[in-house]
């Protein structure tokens, strides 16, 4: 039976009370994309500034729970300052920690099969750093939708970047 | 001062199978009736025993158990209509699949044969959005023009402005009980101004029909929604009560079998109510499930359960004030004959997800989040909240257990 202690890491309450890159940038120049959680009202404002194929900055703005809070904070500062191509990756190698597979992502090389999507690759949480604090999420599964809200957002930014 | 519990809680629970299980090693404590109630082994049984030996369609075949199977539905319609004292309950219960449904139904049945653009429907400020979703839709499709009936700071309906608000409205539409604040509202009192004014009255009963004594009219409604699984009854099934003089000037809502009087290929004639309205195979089981609820209802009485539930609703924000003081604020109105046993709380600055997530752990369940009202959880400042709602089988020792869990929640989030 998972216990809240595989939720509620230090990390993460750490991040839900001291959330890092806290704020919108000015848009424009930034890129602000909104995600919703229409299940539990949770929203967040993702604003990216990205230039010569690198996020050069980033910040996050909403409310929500814990999970959504302190997941979004990870990733801004797991992001920040990185090129587009290794943000792609994380955002692949998270996602498949929350085992989502998003058709959406585009990028996911390692989909062999169209039709087989039943074993996740393992991942290598040494890639994600602070981040591996949100494996625990994926006990509760009512719960990933709150820690890929962000993540949604910054992929739906990235993307909208790319078709500008 | 004790005052006397008219229901034997003990033995009320022993109905109720999913009351014997466990969660995460605890006993749940079920708090979420206001989402959906629990079903008494009598109403499983009644399901049972008419797929055991009655189950055909309805209203079409001639062999005895289609002719059973009729009875029995159209015997759960009339006993319906029975306890919520419509005058014709044969002719004025509709069957849906929810009170959803049964408001779409008057919103698009009624209003579009009754309402033209630039006519004036007043809603509230405490709407579930299954009684403002449908207006919207109806005035984004012909222009209508929308009214609130606003809240106070207690969470009660503001009437200060009522005549004035439904003045000129072709249609007044709100809940008798909120599913966020608990607060009953007084339908009777803005009926009656509602109905001065020429407008036709819509009630949202999906809260109030389970939890109070309901007589449609002494509350002055002219057409009542409700759910049946909110009231101790099946999903999959809900009810529009609606005047029979309105629902017999109204066209069909969904088309299909059923619902015809005769087909060509050029037309069709559509049958009486309540049949009009009831398009394919109803949900037959479904309505012998919702029969035997309120055949337990009425055993237990519906006086007992308001008592008794008055009884746990204000031991519980007696009880959250004492032991959590300030920690812990409940919206809505304090204990009194308006409040109902529907409590949306909040604890500190913790999200309403936490919250729920904390407490699962303790077996209790309720619910996180803006509980379909979006407008009403704007104007009370909050994105979310974690609702405790109480049902007939609850006790003192479930609100004893929620502030257990609350009080843990102070731990896990410092």
């Amino acid at each position: 039976m998972p216990g809240l202690e595989d939720l509620y890491r230090e990390i993460i309450l750490d991040h839900y009370r001291s959330p890092r890159n806290r704020g919108e940038l000015p848009s424009p120049p930034a890129h602000r994309v909104e995600g919703f959680n229409p299940l539990c009202g949770d929203e967040v404002v993702v604003s990216l500034d990205v230039a010569d194929g690198q996020l050069r900055d980033i910040k996050l703005a909403g409310s929500g729970c814990s999970i959504s809070q302190s997941s979004g904070s990870l990733m801004s500062a797991a992001v920040k300052g990185k090129p587009i191509d290794e943000v792609r990756e994380l955002i692949r190698v998270f996602k498949t920690m929350m085992s989502v597979h998003e058709a959406s992502l585009g990028d996911d090389r390692t989909t062999g099969a169209e039709d087989s999507p039943a074993e996740p690759e393992p991942v290598d949480v040494s890639k994600l750093g602070e981040l591996a604090a949100l494996q625990g999420v994926v006990k509760f599964p009512v719960r990933i939708k709150c820690a890929t809200l962000s993540w949604n957002a910054l992929t739906q930014g990235l993307d909208e970047l790319a078709s500008a | 001062m004790t005052v006397h519990d008219p229901i034997d809680v003990e033995v009320i629970r022993k109905d109720f199978p999913l009351l014997t299980r466990t969660v995460h090693d605890r006993p749940i404590v079920y708090l979420d009736s206001a989402s959906s109630s629990l079903q008494p082994r009598q109403v499983l049984a009644a399901m049972d025993h008419y797929y055991e030996t009655t189950h055909a369609n309805v209203h079409r075949g001639v062999y005895a158990t289609a002719e059973g199977a009729t009875e029995l539905y159209e015997g759960a319609r009339r006993k319906v209509g029975r306890f919520i004292g419509a005058p014709d309950p044969k002719r004025e219960i509709v069957f849906t699949k929810n009170a959803t449904e049964a408001l779409n139904l008057v919103a698009n049945s009624w209003g579009r044969s009754n309402l033209a653009k630039g006519d004036v429907v007043v809603l509230t400020e405490m709407e579930h959005h299954a009684n403002l979703v449908p207006w919207l839709m109806l005035a984004e499709s012909i222009g209508l023009s929308l009214r609130y009936l606003p809240i106070d700071g207690q969470g009660r309906l503001d009437l200060s402005d009522l005549d004035r608000i439904v003045d000129g409205a072709k249609v007044v539409a709100l809940s008798a009980m909120s599913n966020v604040l608990g607060t009953i509202n007084p339908v009777p009192t803005i009926a009656e101004a509602a109905h001065r004014a020429g407008a036709v009255v819509v009630v949202d009963g999906a809260q109030s029909v389970p939890h109070l004594p309901t007589n449609v009219t002494t509350l002055g409604a002219d057409f009542l929604a409700f759910s049946a699984h909110k009231m101790e009854g099946p999903t999959g099934i809900g009810v529009l009560w609606g005047r029979a003089e309105l629902l017999a000037a109204m066209p069909p809502f969904l088309g299909g079998g059923g619902m015809i009087l005769d087909v060509s290929l050029e037309g069709f004639t559509p049958a009486e109510p309540p049949w009009r309205f009831e398009a394919g195979t109803p949900p037959i089981a479904e309505a012998v499930g919702l029969a035997a609820a309120v055949d337990y209802l009425t055993g237990v009485g519906m006086e007992h359960i308001v008592a008794h539930e008055r009884l746990i609703t204000t031991y519980a924000i007696e009880a959250l004030h004492e032991r959590l003081g300030p920690d812990c604020t409940i919206f809505g109105p304090p204990p009194g004959g308006d409040r109902g046993g529907v409590l949306s709380l909040a604890y500190r600055d913790v999200h309403a997800h936490d919250l729920a997530q904390v407490l699962d752990q303790f077996g209790v369940c309720v619910r996180p989040g803006h509980h379909c009202a979006k407008p009403l959880m704007r104007k009370l400042g909050v994105t979310a909240t974690a609702r405790a709602s109480i049902g007939l089988y609850n006790d003192e020792r479930d609100i004893d257990t929620l502030i257990e869990g609350l009080n843990h929640v102070g731990t896990v989030f410092g």
